[in-house]
């Protein structure tokens, strides 16, 4: 707390990086003589900065995703059984949350650590209007996305413009205050939670199929939105803020409103894949909804390597099937999950499979050929409004 | 009349056990303004780490201890607790010092997820009922009751907090750690020891929050793995209201969320008592983001 300034520190969001970077300073100054200092070769920049190796150019290409998500909308037709498919849709939900956050955590840098809690105000919307109110359940897509919507100006409004590490905290106490209010409401089913809740139709199919179909579909436009989210405007703007919020500040990013952006787009995806959720269980009752289950979409993102799209995927295939692999071993799963963000975070911040910045790819990439300047497009014009 | 004074009394005894938690958050985050998620979880292994102590020492022993043993236990089960911090800080924050703060939010939530399921493998995952109370007795002061329990934890809790300020504001040490909260770099140039001094900050705070976590045992007479989770965001909470990074402040803060929740219980029930506490939180940071002495003290650890 260096009070030299007269201004309130946490107020604006200029001055507080202007109190770390003196301690950073100072940090850097004793260089070498550290020798605390074990990830001494990790500066912000090389976190962005992956080894490209063949194979991960391979793995990175855009032709592997497209088989990727070939396979998982055949995968009925590999193997049918309930189980499977059951698995199977809890993963890709499960990736839907993990891209959504990454949105937040990965591209923009802003901790959230309530994002189950929009995942609950998806699931129980949707829930809340199929059942009591008779709605179809394509129909409550909108409200949930007004839901999602108002939570995140709610929680985001006040908090993005104070000193990003208030965020992690109020977030925490937002997913709390989720759980707790569809404990104790009467609308919500209490403890008992919200049952019977309908899917989008059957169209002539077996209904975990059909539900497996709605979901992977869904799952693959959220992963190719967020993607190109992240290499359009908005999503250069979002990473500028999160290596230097001063810079981009100077360059003219309006930076609270572009986090705003990044965290209201983050809840969105939530939301919906709480729809889906809803879908999939068929009931919903608020532990589903605990911060175990934030911490769990967080590590999927940070053990993948934030920002980058097909890193959040694998880290959330490998975080949502490891406890089928590792049943009955709960604690320890949680207490090595633990362990490994630690890790990761000092000797391989960038994550698995890091994000390379290649604004080459951008041109040449597979869907961007296929959709032309359509999305890039409308990314513009949201940077647009939203830089003004 | 009985009933509003019965609630301001609950509400300070809440209050002084949140503070015991708040001053370790504010101390960390005064000093090296880091949010230290694993705080909460801290607390809790103080909590186990009294509960082992009382258990051995009550088959030992082979009485039901009395106040002495809990308060030597609480002395034991601080310094576990403070070595534990030095432990964490060392290995889970010192190597990242210069790293985006976003890596070190997530070391720190890190932290907390391993020491809880750490302890969740090493004791179980179900409740423990602590060996030691209490006591049971109570008495009446103007027709409010008192528990004996209560009176004691308040006594430790404030001469924990004089002792707190006394050593912050009058030692060499305390004044070492001032001087970085105010400038680290300048520090550096004066030859102040920043990593030992950082490292002594942890310890203090993790102590007290480890008497908290034996008291917390010994007065509800349960503990479990989790239950350092909302009393971290509570202690939290109380250090925002206060002006994070002010040790007073925190003292000021946790009384005043205690008094807040004592009337938000009473006026909502006490399923709405976390719910109160986080909405206030949040409504907090949106008015006054600075807290109650945010601004009039410049002199902040």
């Amino acid at each position: 707390m260096s009070d030299q300034t007269p201004k309130e520190p946490g107020v604006t969001g200029t001055d507080a990086p202007e109190e770390s970077s003196a301690f950073v300073r100072a940090v850097e100054e004793r260089g070498a003589a550290n020798v605390g200092l074990a990830g001494a070769g990790l500066t912000p920049t090389s976190r962005s900065k992956g080894h490209q190796t063949a194979a991960s150019k391979a793995l990175a290409s855009p032709w592997f995703a497209l088989a990727v998500a070939v396979v998982a909308l055949a995968l009925p037709y590999i193997n049918s059984q309930a189980y499977t498919l059951r698995i199977a849709t809890d993963a890709l939900i499960f990736i839907m949350l993990a891209v959504g956050l990454n949105i937040v955590v990965g591209y923009c840098g802003l901790l959230d650590l309530g994002y189950a809690a929009f995942f609950a105000i998806g699931a129980y919307t949707a829930g809340f209007l199929a059942t009591a109110k008779g709605m179809p359940m394509w129909a409550t897509i909108p409200f949930v996305i007004l839901a999602a919507v108002a939570g995140g100006i709610i929680i985001g409004g006040p908090t993005l413009r104070l000193r990003s590490d208030y965020l992690a905290i109020v977030t925490l106490g937002f997913g709390e205050i989720i759980r707790i209010t569809a404990n104790n409401l009467d609308v919500t089913g209490g403890p008992n939670g919200l049952f019977g809740i309908p899917d989008f139709g059957e169209f002539g199919l077996r209904a975990d199929v059909a539900i497996y179909w709605t979901t992977a579909v869904v799952v693959i436009l959220a992963v190719i939105a967020s993607s190109r989210l992240g290499r359009g405007r908005l999503g250069r703007a979002w990473r500028f803020v999160r290596e230097d919020e001063d810079a981009a500040e100077a360059m003219g990013i309006h930076t609270y409103k572009v986090k705003l952006a990044a965290y209201i787009t983050g809840a969105i995806f939530g939301g919906l894949a709480g729809v889906l959720f809803a879908v999939h269980q068929t009931a919903i009752s608020p532990p589903s909804f605990n911060f175990l289950w934030s911490a769990l979409i967080l590590m999927a993102v940070v053990l993948g390597g934030m920002g980058s799209t097909p890193g959040v995927v694998v880290g959330a295939l490998v975080i949502s099937l490891l406890p089928e692999l590792l049943r009955g071993a709960e604690n320890w799963r949680y207490f090595i999950f633990g362990v490994l963000l630690i890790i990761v975070m000092i000797f391989r911040p960038q994550g698995i499979w890091p994000y390379t910045p290649t604004e080459q790819a951008v041109k040449k990439s597979l869907f961007g050929r296929f959709k032309g300047g359509g999305s890039g497009n409308t990314a513009g014009t949201t940077t647009e409004e939203v830089a003004r | 009349m009985d009933y509003f004074l019965q609630l301001v009394l609950n509400g300070l005894f809440v209050g002084a056990f949140y503070a015991l938690v708040a001053l370790g958050y504010t101390m960390v985050y005064g000093i090296i303004k880091l949010l230290n998620f694993a705080h909460g979880d801290i607390y809790m292994v103080g909590g186990f780490v009294g509960f082992t102590m009382l258990t051995a020492a009550s088959g030992a022993m082979g009485a039901k201890g009395g106040l002495l043993l809990l308060i030597v236990v609480m002395v034991l089960a601080m310094l576990t607790t403070g070595t534990l911090g030095l432990i964490i800080e060392r290995i889970a924050y010192r190597p990242l010092r210069g790293a985006p703060r976003l890596s070190i939010l997530i070391t720190a939530v890190g932290a907390s997820f391993a020491l809880e399921y750490g302890i969740a493998l090493a004791y179980g995952p179900n409740p423990r009922a602590y060996p030691v109370g209490m006591g049971t007795g109570s008495f009446n002061v103007f027709g409010v009751r008192i528990s004996t329990g209560q009176l004691v934890m308040v006594v430790i809790a404030v001469i924990l907090m004089i002792a707190l300020d006394t050593l912050v504001r009058r030692t060499r040490s305390g004044r070492a750690m001032r001087a970085i909260s105010q400038d680290p770099r300048a520090c550096l140039l004066m030859g102040v020891n920043v990593d030992s001094v950082i490292a002594r900050t942890f310890f203090l705070g993790s102590a007290l929050a480890g008497a908290a976590g034996v008291m917390a045992g010994a007065y509800y007479g349960k503990i479990d793995f989790l239950m350092g989770f909302i009393i971290g965001l509570k202690a939290f909470t109380a250090a925002v209201i206060g002006g994070i990074g002010n040790i007073r402040g925190a003292v000021l803060g946790a009384i005043v969320l205690g008094l807040l929740e004592s009337f938000g219980t009473a006026w909502l029930g006490s399923q709405w008592r976390d719910v109160f506490a986080f909405g206030f939180l949040i409504l907090f940071l949106t008015v006054r983001p600075t807290g109650l002495l945010g601004e009039r003290v410049t002199e902040r650890v």
